[in-house]
């Protein structure tokens, strides 16, 4: 009876252990695939003619994608000049200003944000923020400032959440020692609150580039998908997955394999984000 | 001249509620949008007929049950996979190497853009396990993108559940997993629905991952095998495509309103967990 106790726990623990496993599996296969779908390009065309090639026709044997690199870090950019001080004052206002009543109403305003598929936030940035660009600034609309506007927008829950969670870890006492002084809220939000939580605040930026330059289906509705580095923010552009997205249905060969190839580079900007965002930054905090 | 710092922090004040309200009214416009303009275009019919000339007429039945089917089915392999993780982090281990690299994969999954899954989805099972497009092809790789919500989301719940209980289930001599399973996992079960709800709206409003590995086929999915789409993916192509825009925001307003309802519900399960503990 006893043995078949203990046989029984070591019997869940170990099934546990491989269901635990399975998530390390999981991102190994996804590594492995990608990367040897994407790699072998690397070797036949150059490392250097894929990555700071201007001229993207798979068909023909070009694989270049510089403009959609560069482009992608024009939308991020532009997301967060968009984001980042709407998101961190929202945060601010969350964790210092607003009364219990309000926040019980915010934050879960803020998930169900979140929680808008990024189809939606692409239709509605074609119907309503396209039209706009046009009339009022010129150009088709289809542009990075579009990109970066709705973009902007769909970073918002990631920065505020997490610089809330940052300035709200801030000490009581270092507040109250603040005020102590004779310095005003403001002074005091300004002045020492968002110091301390400077790497929070931080990464709280960084993740939302991750989020803003890994999104694909708003992006390849508003970008306009031109193959070219914008010149002026009206100018249309295509992004890293954008040119997934868009070609991935009907791609054969050498075209399916530069597809793969575009795919290992926004892996590796994603990798570097999260690895900052994650391992740089939150270790000091944790110090 | 020195402003007076007074003055200041009542005007920084005043701008941080605007841009707090603004905040959130921009979500009240999307909802609202969305809703004044789809809803003269949805019905009971529009709900439950099949969509004929590619979509520009009838209704979305088969990417209703496309949709349910792929959310589902993704959970019903996820919750034991996720669940389980949380299992092993919480109660059978201590932080060491090992755990480490465990939650360095989990956060990795949670970091991975979901075109990213959908270039592994299409190689790995539709081309290299010859499943093709289809049902199965979305759900697994589905499974995997949800993967690390349902792990963070049960983890935080089994951490939340009072030591007490488990001391007073081993003072009456039940084992570890009696345990887990009788005392541990049902006093955790909120927290652990919400990570399940909050997937389950994920997986409803997924696109890029889903478009190819589950491919975007108009007929109803009658096994795994079969392609389909899910609700958003029949509104992307509806929109992208031009093909009809009263169609588009018919679907629109199924979509959001059913991954609103979801997320409420999920917010209204945590909230009453919490207020369980606290």
């Amino acid at each position: 009876m006893i043995d078949r106790t203990v046989f029984k726990e070591r019997f869940v623990k170990w099934v546990l252990v491989a269901f635990a496993l399975s998530s390390l599996l999981f991102l190994f296969l996804i590594f492995l695939f990608i990367l040897a779908e994407g790699l072998p390009l690397f070797l036949k065309v150059g490392v250097k003619n894929i990555i700071f090639g201007f001229k993207w026709a798979p068909t023909k044997g070009y694989f270049g994608i510089f403009p959609m690199i560069i482009s992608s870090f024009l939308v991020t950019i532009g997301a967060l000049v968009i984001g980042a001080p709407m998101g961190l004052s929202c945060a601010i206002y969350l964790s210092e200003y607003s009364g219990k009543k309000m926040k019980m109403f915010l934050k879960p305003a803020l998930e169900l944000l979140a929680g808008i598929p990024s189809v939606v936030f692409g239709f509605l940035g074609v119907i309503y923020i396209v039209p706009l660009v046009r009339n009022y600034l010129g150009g088709s609309g289809f542009s990075l400032i579009s990109t970066s506007l709705v973009l902007g927008v769909m970073i918002l829950p990631t920065i505020i959440s997490i610089s809330f969670d940052a300035l709200v870890s801030v000490p009581k006492t270092y507040r109250e020692g603040s005020a102590a002084m004779g310095a005003t809220k403001w002074q005091t939000i300004y002045k020492v609150i968002i110091p301390s939580a400077k790497s929070g605040i931080l990464a709280s930026f960084i993740l939302g580039m991750g989020r803003a330059i890994g999104e694909t289906m708003a992006v390849i509705m508003i970008a306009g998908n031109a193959l070219k580095i914008p010149g002026s923010i009206l100018d249309p552009l295509r992004t890293l997955t954008g040119n997934i997205a868009l070609e991935l249905a009907y791609a054969t060969g050498d075209h399916r394999l530069g597809l793969f190839s575009t795919g290992v580079v926004l892996m590796v900007i994603i990798m570097i984000l999260n690895y900052i965002a994650n391992f740089g930054i939150k270790r000091k905090i944790a110090k | 001249m020195r402003i007076n710092p007074r003055i200041i922090n009542r005007l920084v004040r005043m701008g941080l509620n605007v841009q707090a309200f603004f905040t959130v009214g921009i979500l009240i416009i999307i909802i609202a949008i969305i809703f004044f303009k789809g809803f003269p275009h949805m019905s009971f019919a529009f709900i439950f007929s099949f969509p004929e000339d590619m979509g520009r007429e009838g209704g979305i039945f088969p990417s209703i049950v496309g949709t349910i089917q792929l959310a589902l089915l993704s959970i019903l392999f996820a919750t034991p996979l996720g669940l389980g993780t949380a299992i092993f982090l919480t109660e059978y281990t201590r932080e060491s190497l090992f755990t480490k690299l465990i939650r360095f994969g989990v956060e990795s999954l949670a970091g991975i853009p979901s075109i990213l899954y959908g270039l592994f989805g299409f190689i790995f099972f539709v081309i290299k396990l010859k499943m093709g497009w289809s049902l199965l092809a979305g759900v697994l790789t589905m499974t995997i993108m949800i993967l690390p919500t349902i792990i963070r989301t049960s983890e935080e719940a089994i951490r939340a559940v009072p030591r007490q209980l488990r001391i007073v289930s081993y003072s009456l001599s039940a084992s570890k997993w009696e345990t887990i399973k009788k005392v541990v996992l049902p006093a955790a079960m909120p927290g652990i629905l919400t990570g399940i709800m909050l997937s389950i709206g994920r997986a409803v409003g997924e696109t890029a991952a889903i478009i190819f590995t589950m491919g975007s086929s108009l007929r109803l999915p009658l096994s795994v095998m079969d392609s389909g789409r899910t609700m958003a993916v029949h509104f992307y192509i509806l929109a992208r495509e031009g093909i009809s825009m009263e169609k588009a925001y018919g679907t629109a307003v199924v979509l959001v309103l059913s991954i609103l309802l979801i997320n409420i519900l999920a917010y209204y399960i945590m909230n009453k967990a919490i207020a369980r503990y606290s």
